[in-house]
């Protein structure tokens, strides 16, 4: 038998199984008129807060759930209960990022027809998310203004990964000198065209732009009362 | 750091298409990785021996075929490769652009392999 090595060609993506369930679940999401939506940021940003009052602003007129991501804890969805959205927490152990398989496995016992907006927050990291669709139709890039201008040139990829950013904490802007113009040129260097939502989950600034934005894209989204099933 | 996972991944993928090809021992993987897969090489490399160690794939190479950043331009109307992943801009007219045609890539594209000598 020839023992001289042969080049044999493969072609396939690491990620597919990823990607397989990733595509399944936005079908899902599609058919039931659900608007996903997930939340990327560094630890710290504001997301569990901003998240809150999301749910809490958008509970009494629509149905809404949240699937939260964290490492260890269980706090977030303890919080977020206050809210009166149904919340599951998914803990990821020492993964470090949400896979499409977690959130496929969270949504267990939920009928997504009874939901208008699913919200899906991801694990606090600017690094490993960028690499995993998780079926959602938007994706929430968080900044909040003390963490400082150039974070997007820091992070490209998961910025340019994003669909929105959303600079948080916006009462604190003053207090920390933010230069707003320098951090929307940089999410513009990262990602044209990207649209910017600058609010304060604390004070309620700019949120209902930001909701109206949201409501918007539902009614994008979801099928006509003829295609749904 | 999620490149252990990704190089777990690569390491059963290459073993699943080793195995259906009989008996036969992978001396390299050929890996595509675009600059904005969120994928570092070097954690990549390293990650491999680990995930390599007491598996068939023992002493196996990854090579790495790193895949620049390609934007379309809207003004020139062609793939234009971005000088920087900071800047998507069109590098010779400067229009930004959001169109990412390759760079996204996390992908085996082939393997290296070696028919081991059967016992006669």
């Amino acid at each position: 038998m020839s023992a001289e090595p042969r080049l044999v060609e493969v072609r396939k993506n690491v990620l597919k199984q990823n990607d397989v369930i990733a595509r399944a679940l936005r079908e899902r999401f599609r058919q039931a008129g659900v608007l996903a939506v997930s939340f990327v940021s560094s630890p710290g940003s504001g997301k569990t807060a901003f998240l809150e009052k999301t749910l809490t602003l958008l509970h009494p007129r629509s149905r809404v759930a949240a699937l939260v991501g964290d490492l260890a804890t269980e706090s977030d969805a303890a919080r977020l209960a206050r809210s009166q959205a149904p919340v599951k927490q998914i803990i990821t152990g020492t993964v470090c990022h949400l896979e499409a398989a977690m959130v496929q496995n969270a949504l267990d016992g939920w009928d997504l027809n009874d939901l208008d907006f699913l919200f899906i927050e991801n694990v606090g990291n600017l690094v490993c998310p960028s690499s995993y669709d998780l079926g959602e139709d938007l994706r929430f890039v968080l900044l909040s203004v003390t963490e400082g201008e150039d974070k997007p040139l820091k992070y490209p990829t998961i910025f340019n990964s994003a669909d929105v950013a959303i600079i948080t904490k916006s009462d604190l802007a003053a207090a920390v000198e933010f230069d707003e113009a320098a951090a929307r040129r940089n999410v513009q260097a990262v990602r044209p065209g990207m649209e910017v939502f600058k609010l304060s989950a604390k004070t309620g600034e700019g949120i209902a732009e930001y909701l109206e934005f949201l409501e918007h894209r539902r009614m994008r989204s979801s099928p006509p009362a003829s295609a749904r099933r | 750091m999620h490149e252990l996972s990704i190089a777990m991944s690569i390491v059963e993928m290459a073993q699943e298409e080793a195995e259906s090809r009989g008996t036969v021992q992978v001396q390299a993987v050929h890996l595509r990785l675009g600059r904005l897969s969120g994928v570092v090489k070097e954690a990549l490399l390293s990650s491999y021996e680990m995930a390599c160690h007491a598996t068939p794939l023992e002493g196996s190479r990854l090579l790495i075929e790193e895949i620049p950043v390609e934007v379309f331009c809207p003004k020139c109307e062609g793939p234009r490769l971005v000088t920087s992943i900071q800047w998507f801009c069109c590098p010779e007219c400067g229009t930004p652009t959001p169109t990412v045609l390759r760079g996204k890539e996390l992908e085996v594209v082939a393997l290296d392999l070696k028919a081991l000598e059967t016992a006669e």
